[in-house]
């Protein structure tokens, strides 16, 4: 029986404060830079777009400019095979005409180049009326003025490159000294996103993204066989001491190890076994079947042309009503939390960042919603606010919904790993992500990982090698039956997501602990399969 | 409310990009700006114009004009690059000085090569007025026809929903460098997909037109056939997953085969860690690695595939045969392991666009000659499995359908699969005439034998 309008949100107020108190967040960085405000040319040049969409029709428009500095080194063993650093800098229109947008951007940051951006989104805005069944309806946010910075001790951009490069480099070669272990990537990929989004409605932010995503892989040689290790950095919205606290200089030779120790591991029987994921892999497997298939464009359809549909849908059929797994199931959307990807202050429409449950106690509860889907889904969901998911990769990109960061939370009861391990007679462990496909109504799933680890009877007794592990989303989830608590829980993420046409890139962190799964199906991906 | 005009051609063009001349005044100005041993000053100059839609409604669409510079600066054997869309003299100057203070601080590259000085390239014509004309207006005009052929064609399954994509670009690249390098490239592309699916929730269907030339796509016929494959496909029934013979559109050969582009590497194959290694070490160039009737290359100045005559060093890219009836002929080298192996260097594999040839057939004369087999439109979400073999997961999409006795007799649930584009080659029943696919593919239908389906996808 599904539960009365009131008794949902009164359940849903509750749980979220329980979360909220929970203490999931990693310790609070001491915050030593402040959040830049916008330059007034900066405003000029948006306040320049702004007239010029409202003067030509628009009942609504927004501007953002956005300066992206992204640096990337890439090395191989003894090598730097790639040091980049690119500045993008430029502004997009986004208009609404009777009901239908238009975006237009440009690198020409004059006020000429404003205006003409403006005006060529209105001409897109009145193009879109030839072919519009529904009318763009924009749910209400309170006007705000602000500015937001990533909580950082220090900027990644504003370390010397020297002590980057000899990060990774020494890292290398402690990798190299293991035997058979012949080739060795490492990398940094460090972006800082200054954006600032002023709309008709008077909202007025500013807001400093910063990311780091390092890397490291081994590949070993044997005879006639290779196998490579990646070991699973997360990304996050962190500064440079989150890359100095991974110490890869001293950690690099163990991943490397793994990486031979894969040569001599034995070949996976495939069968049924239980699962056992840690959260190095449990993330990837959460973005891909909870995160993805709970945007509300999906369901709806605006993205059946690319990434898919979604089978969490239609909405009336599904919110508060589809199980998608077991009572120990709570996930949690969160735009706020401490270092993840995808915390913001406000989103690209204003939005100030939410945090919702959208998995409760097993029952999907809520979408990912941006302003104008709220009426899609409020006579159901009583959520009157966008959940402030909108999202542009760059400047020259739309905005349109994105996944926030998405994660399992953990169970009452204080287990780690070890005692789910414990507790099995017959798995498999899983670490890092290896391939990963799912479909465009994210049911069949086929996942692998990079460390796998058989259990018998209780115990780890020894490495096995070409797993992957082949489900359906809501049998695989209906079969968790152990996850970890609290203090097993680990934030991993993706820095590049994509999604949309043209397909935008963005960064999302998804938390979890471990967690067990009974009989799923295991396969062996080796050539003589 | 007052209204501003509106400038009569709203985006697009190529009076947006740069042109021969003002690519090089660019290059010549940064060049100038920077004291190093050896600069690389790479232009690109794009306007991108697109157009989405979903249930009958336009939901986003887009221009977008840009220039970006990337300036690659050598001191000694250092090297670093730096970038920048602000084109003013003091950011221009930022940059070099950027990319120079990153190479100077760089560790030497042993493997590092000079930068490149005049070149000689093919003939490539790449650029169509008609993609790069494509305003608003006409875009929202291809839309509606699309959707017109789709509800047409729709109409035995009901209302049809219909959602897709439309986008034109319009490129100039070029490369310079302080050794006296210029190259320039202008290319256009088109592409236009519309996924549609029938009111009960039981069919869906997908087609796809790509050129360089958007006057070359026919928006009603890919609307049309959305809808065709919709109808078709209500109502799938489960069989049980395993080896299948697979009749593989061409979209769908499009994209398995270009997935061969990465293990086309030399250097890998050399250093053992590809399916082109030799057990023992060097490469298999000369080895027989696909079925005799296939041929597999890459030609920029093939006027169906019109691809990139350089690279981004400026490295000329030329005819590669890289399979030539089943013999494997080359790999793909860079100029450091063509120098070091004694190679000419052959720029990225599949710059210069691929094509997949051998055979004369059509899509129905495959089917027709197939006893039992599942025939697929498309794939999604494939990712690696195994490097060893190229082994690739992924999934069949928007139409799959039994073969039985020559003729397509009911729809079938979609499949995951587990099959590496290498050894399907080696599995050919028969291939089929190539066509345009996406702007530099041209690729066959394909019959092949055992493709492994592993199982079902509740997916529609």
């Amino acid at each position: 029986m599904s539960p009365t309008r009131r008794d949902f949100i009164r359940t849903t107020a509750a749980t979220a404060a329980s979360i909220a108190a929970g203490g999931l967040h990693v310790a609070e960085a001491a915050q030593t830079i402040t959040a830049p405000s916008a330059d007034s040319a900066v405003l000029e040049l948006a306040n320049e777009a702004l007239n010029a969409a409202r003067g030509a029709g628009a009942s609504y428009a927004d501007v953002r400019i956005g300066r992206y500095r992204r640096q990337a080194i890439a090395t191989r063993e003894r090598q730097i095979t790639g040091v980049t650093d690119t500045e993008s800098y430029g502004l997009g229109v986004r208009t609404l005409v009777n009901g239908s947008w238009g975006f237009a951007a440009t690198s020409a940051m004059t006020r000429a180049g404003a205006q003409n951006a403006a005006l060529e989104a209105i001409v897109m805005s009145r193009a879109a009326r030839a072919v519009q069944g529904r009318r763009v309806e924009l749910a209400p946010v309170k006007p705000v003025t602000g500015t937001w910075i990533t909580p950082v001790k220090r900027d990644p951009l504003e370390v010397p490159i020297e002590d980057k490069i000899a990060l990774l480099l020494a890292a290398n070669e402690a990798a190299l000294k293991v035997s058979n272990v012949r080739f060795v990537n490492s990398g940094l990929a460090l972006l800082r996103e200054v954006k600032t989004l002023v709309t008709s409605e008077g909202t007025n932010v500013t807001q400093t993204m910063i990311r780091v995503g390092p890397s490291f892989s081994a590949t070993a040689i044997g005879t006639g066989d290779f196998q490579t290790y990646d070991e699973e950095l997360a990304p996050r919205g962190s500064g440079w001491e989150y890359v100095e606290s991974l110490d890869m200089r001293g950690n690099a030779e163990r991943w490397a190890s793994l990486a031979a120790e894969k040569l001599t591991a034995k070949s996976v029987q495939a069968g049924q076994y239980d699962l056992i994921l840690h959260p190095t892999n449990l993330w990837l497997t959460i973005h891909e079947s909870i995160g993805h298939p709970t945007e509300l464009d999906r369901a709806i359809g605006e993205e059946a042309n690319y990434a898919g549909t979604s089978f969490v849908a239609p909405p009336e059929k599904v919110i508060g009503q589809l199980r998608y797994g077991p009572a120990i199931m709570n996930v949690q959307a969160d735009r706020t939390q401490e270092g993840s990807l995808s915390r913001v202050g406000w989103d690209d429409e204003g939005v100030p960042a939410d945090r919702w449950l959208v998995i409760e106690k097993g029952l999907f509860k809520d979408y990912q919603t941006t302003r104008e889907q709220v009426a899609r889904i409020q006579k159901l969901t009583g959520v009157t606010r966008s959940h402030g998911c909108s999202f542009a990769e760059s400047w020259n990109a739309v905005q349109f919904q994105r996944m926030p960061n998405i994660s399992l939370l953990p169970g009452t009861e204080n287990i780690g790993l070890d005692e789910i391990v414990a507790a099995t007679e017959r798995g498999i462990v899983i670490r890092n992500r290896g391939s990963w496909s799912i479909d465009h109504q994210r049911y069949n799933f086929q996942f692998s990982g990079q460390a796998f680890h058989e259990v018998r009877n209780g115990k780890i007794v020894g490495m096995l090698r070409d797993v992957a592990y082949q489900s359906n989303t809501p049998v695989f989830w209906n079969s968790m039956d152990m996850i970890g608590g609290e203090s097993s829980y680990w934030m991993g993420g993706s820095f590049t997501d994509g999604k949309g046409e043209p397909s935008q890139s963005s960064s999302v962190s998804h938390g979890c602990v471990p967690a067990r799964f009974k009989n799923v199906t295991i396969l062996n991906t080796s050539r003589n399969s | 409310m007052q209204q501003a005009s509106t400038p009569a051609r709203a985006t697009g063009g190529p009076s947006q990009l740069l042109s021969r001349e003002q690519a090089k005044a660019l290059a010549d100005r940064v060049l100038a700006l920077s004291p190093a041993d050896q600069t690389r000053v790479n232009i690109q100059s794009m306007w991108s114009g697109n157009t989405r839609f979903a249930d009958a409604s336009i939901t986003t669409s887009g221009g977008v004009t840009d220039t970006t510079v990337t300036v690659t600066v050598t001191v000694g054997k250092r090297q670093a690059s730096s970038s920048t869309n602000v084109l003013d003299e003091a950011s221009l100057k930022r940059t070099v000085d950027l990319a120079a203070r990153l190479a100077r601080l760089s560790p030497e590259d042993p493997e590092l090569m000079p930068e490149l000085g005049p070149q000689t390239y093919s003939t490539v014509n790449a650029f169509a007025e008609s993609t790069a004309d494509l305003d608003p207006e006409a875009r929202a005009s291809g839309v509606r026809r699309a959707i017109a052929g789709a509800t047409t064609a729709g109409k035995p399954a009901g209302q049809i929903f219909t959602a897709g994509f439309l986008e034109a670009n319009a490129r100039a690249i070029a490369v310079a460098t302080s050794n006296g390098l210029f190259a320039y490239h202008r290319t256009t592309d088109a592409d236009f997909s519309v996924t549609a699916r029938t009111p009960d929730g039981t069919g869906s269907g997908w087609a796809r037109g790509g050129a360089r030339d958007w006057s070359a796509i026919d928006a009603g016929a890919v609307g049309r056939i959305a809808a065709q494959k919709a109808v078709a496909s209500r109502n799938p029934q489960s069989i049980e997953p395993g080896m299948y013979t697979a009749v593989l559109e061409p979209q769908a050969v499009t994209d398995l085969v270009p997935l061969l582009g990465n293990a086309l590497n030399a250097r890998n194959a050399d250093e053992g860690r590809s399916p082109f290694s030799k057990p023992g070490g060097g490469n298999r160039i000369g080895e027989k690695v696909a079925d005799e009737r296939v041929t597999l290359y890459s030609d920029p100045a093939d006027r169906m595939l019109s691809g990139q005559p350089f690279d981004n060093q400026g490295l000329p890219i030329g005819r590669m045969m890289w399979i030539e009836k089943g013999i494997l002929r080359n790999l793909a080298y860079t100029r450091f392991w063509a120098q070091k192996q004694g190679k000419q260097p052959t720029g990225v594999a599949l710059a210069g666009g691929l094509a997949l040839t051998g055979g004369t057939k059509s899509t129905e004369e495959l089917i027709a000659g197939c006893s039992r087999g599942i025939l697929v439109t498309h794939f999604f979400y494939i990712r690696a499995l195994d490097p060893r073999t190229v082994l690739q997961t992924g999934l069949t999409r928007d139409g799959a359908f039994l073969i039985e006795n020559g003729k397509i007799t009911r729809a079938l649930k979609n499949f995951r699969w587990n099959e590496s584009p290498l050894l399907m080659l080696n599995r050919l029943e028969d291939i089929g005439r190539p066509e345009l696919t996406e702007a530099g593919r041209l690729m066959p239908a394909l019959r092949v034998r055992n493709f492994n389906f592993t199982s079902l996808s509740d997916a529609v």
